[in-house]
């Protein structure tokens, strides 16, 4: 099978879709002519034209409530916010219009809005550039987030996205973008809400989320040579989330661990945390572990921002923790 | 459709009118008895900008209104009984009772929202006129908003955006001298909000917002220059809200000297007025619209006392299509 960047399967999931859908239009700051900020929307706007790959002015409120009046009005947007830090700025056409619009007029409008962001750090990209704020977001109903860790799963789920008449926020790892993957030349689609098991085990389970679930698929490797298996889950949507693929591993392993990029306070992997205690307690062996990064703004310097992020050795300690526990 | 007739158009104008005048005037009166949960704003003093700028409208022309947005949706067309039961909460109401004053919509006639968010409607009109233009279509947006929100980001991103794009909106500011509590000279360093206008380069016109048919005129003439593709123009109808700015406000910041000033300059008398005098329309038929205007508020009042409450199951409902 043909290997793609996770960039390329993400442009190749819009150029897919772009061209059976006349409806489907680009709205973003720089992602015409420069080819967008990362590269991802390269050649689109050669294919498309200005018509429908639209270099926005420096505008996030304008941009994201451009692209929500124009859903509410018969079109199918695909807006992007070129980092997740970006989206202080336009958060109320998000949260207090958008998500909630169907909902408030009775169900007579539909949203179909996807809004692609990139998000994450190990670029020294330092505070502003380098957030995981997926959180705020899947804290909100009305809208759903969704996660890739895979070029397949990344092509996959956007084009789902893309078909879902709702509104859908689409995390982008940066650090992922290089990645290869093996990509079908077929069409098909990853459903919204479902989780993927990235590597079966027994020993331990590992619910992980963008780049996380790379390393932490390199400690699984590592820690097989100890004979201790890990099993990976990567929930692929974070809102709404797949609980019972989750629920069912615990069964089999009695052990969790939930590793993403975010600040341990109040994240998407505390509200996993939370959702196994209330529902698979009686499987639990130890207390669900959470590995994230620190509780600080994300620091400039290479090695700073090393040691607040999380990475492959406190993933293996973590699981040395986790399987070494016992009740006092 | 059958075009109307200038005197069946100005009728109507007024017609429209006085349904916002009793429908707000029984809104307050209802809500001070307790039959309408949470906060209301009503636009009493405003009825003139609302008829004036939707009159100007196609059936499917798109408005997006505010937090005081009775008026934009009865001058657009809403149906009184619909929203007096979703001001009651009701599950006949517009919105089956799960958006209440602030979040009205009938998008069937291009009604896309009131707002609670003040310049949340903003940046979504230039959304739905692009949409209206890439779907061939020569439907224009009406973006409502007060002097308040002239101040918000999001309204210099939005005009900015449409200024840029050629987008057909037509923003019509209702200046009413106070933001909330707080009064235009403190709020901005220009005497009018048109004049933010040239910052986009996009025509800023200053109407006497209390005289309907100046208002009309200068709709007609934005609407015009929209649906030619010539992009957005920004319209300021100076004008004056009698009540506070929600109902129960206690109004420390004005003195009711200043409103009974404005009261005297009732856009609803002045054109009644002028329909007499210019255009030679007898007393009797205004009266006549006047009683079929109470009856139809009085039937609306009924029909949303006697409507059913929301279901709770409904709570669960419309979160995702």
């Amino acid at each position: 099978m043909r290997t793609l960047t996770f960039r390329e399967a993400i442009r190749e999931a819009l150029r897919e879709e772009m061209r059976k859908d006349k409806d489907i239009y680009l709205l973003g700051e720089d992602i015409g002519v420069h080819g967008g900020a990362f590269s991802v929307t390269q050649g689109l706007l050669k294919e498309f034209g200005e018509k429908r790959v639209k270099d926005t002015p420096l505008t996030e409120s304008a941009i994201v409530g451009t692209a929500v009046g124009a859903a509410i009005a018969g079109l199918r947007p695909v807006a992007e916010v070129m980092f997740c830090d970006f989206f202080t700025v336009c958060m109320d056409p998000i949260i207090n219009q958008a998500a909630k619009m169907r909902y408030m007029f009775g169900g007579k409008i539909k949203v179909p809005l996807v809004i692609r962001t990139t998000f994450g750090a190990r670029l020294s990209a330092a505070a502003q550039h380098s957030q995981s704020l997926e959180a705020w977001f899947a804290h909100i109903p009305g809208l759903k987030v969704v996660m890739p860790s895979t070029p397949y799963d990344a092509k996959g789920l956007l084009k789902s996205a893309i078909h879902d008449d709702n509104v859908v926020l689409f995390f982008e790892h940066k650090y992922l973008y290089d990645k290869k993957g093996e990509v079908p030349e077929n069409e098909y689609t990853v459903p919204l809400g479902v989780a993927d098991i990235k590597r079966k085990g027994k020993d331990v389970t590992i619910v992980a989320t963008g780049y996380m679930v790379q390393v932490v698929l390199s400690a699984a490797e590592r820690l097989s040579k100890e004979k201790i298996e890990v099993e990976i889950i990567d929930p692929r949507t974070l809102a709404p989330l797949d609980k019972d693929t989750i629920i069912n591993s615990v069964k089999k392993t009695r052990r969790l661990i939930v590793v993403s990029e975010e600040h341990k306070n109040c994240a998407v992997t505390s509200e996993v945390s939370a959702t196994i205690s209330e529902e698979a307690f009686e499987f639990l062996d130890a207390p669900v572990k959470r590995i994230n990064t620190l509780d600080v703004p994300i620091p400039f310097n290479p090695k700073l921002e090393s040691f607040v992020l999380p990475d492959e050795e406190k993933v293996i300690k973590g699981v040395r923790e986790t399987l070494g526990y016992k009740f006092k | 459709m059958r075009v109307m007739s200038e005197k069946e158009r100005l009728l109507e104008m007024y017609k429209k009118m006085v349904t916002i005048r009793r429908f707000e005037e029984k809104v307050s009166d209802l809500f001070s008895k307790g039959f309408i949960p949470g906060f209301v704003h009503v636009c009493l003093g405003q009825e003139a900008t609302a008829v004036g700028i939707c009159s100007a409208l196609r059936k499917d022309d798109y408005i997006t209104s505010t937090h005081r947005g009775h008026g934009h949706c009865i001058a657009k067309g809403a149906d009184v009984k619909y929203m007096m039961a979703e001001l009651f909460g009701k599950a006949t109401g517009y919105c089956k009772g799960k958006g209440g004053s602030m979040h009205i919509a009938d998008t069937d006639i291009g009604i896309m929202g009131a707002n609670g968010i003040v310049g949340g409607g903003i940046p979504i009109a230039p959304g739905i006129a692009f949409a209206a233009r890439e779907k061939g279509t020569d439907r224009v947006t009406v973006c409502f908003f007060g002097d308040g929100a002239s101040s918000q980001g999001s309204f210099h991103e939005s005009l900015n955006i449409s200024a840029v794009w050629k987008l057909p909106v037509i923003y019509v500011c209702e200046n009413n001298l106070y933001a909330n509590t707080v009064p235009l000279i403190k709020q901005m360093n220009v005497n009018d909000v048109a004049t933010k206008s040239k910052a986009y380069d996009i025509p800023g016109v200053i109407v006497d917002g209390n005289n309907v048919l100046s208002v009309f005129k200068e709709a007609e003439e934005a609407v015009k220059r929209a649906r030619e593709g010539n992009g957005p123009t920004l319209i300021e109808c100076k004008t004056y809200r009698w009540h506070g700015h929600y109902e129960g406000d206690p109004e420390l910041y004005r003195s009711q000297d200043e409103v009974n000033q404005w009261k005297k300059k009732d856009p609803m008398v002045l054109f009644r007025s002028y329909l007499l005098k210019e255009i030679d329309i007898a007393n009797k038929i205004l009266d006549e619209i006047d009683n079929k205007v109470h009856k139809e508020i009085e039937d609306a009042v009924r029909f949303a006392k006697e409507s059913p409450d929301t279901e709770l199951s409904e709570a669960l409902t419309d979160v995702f299509a």
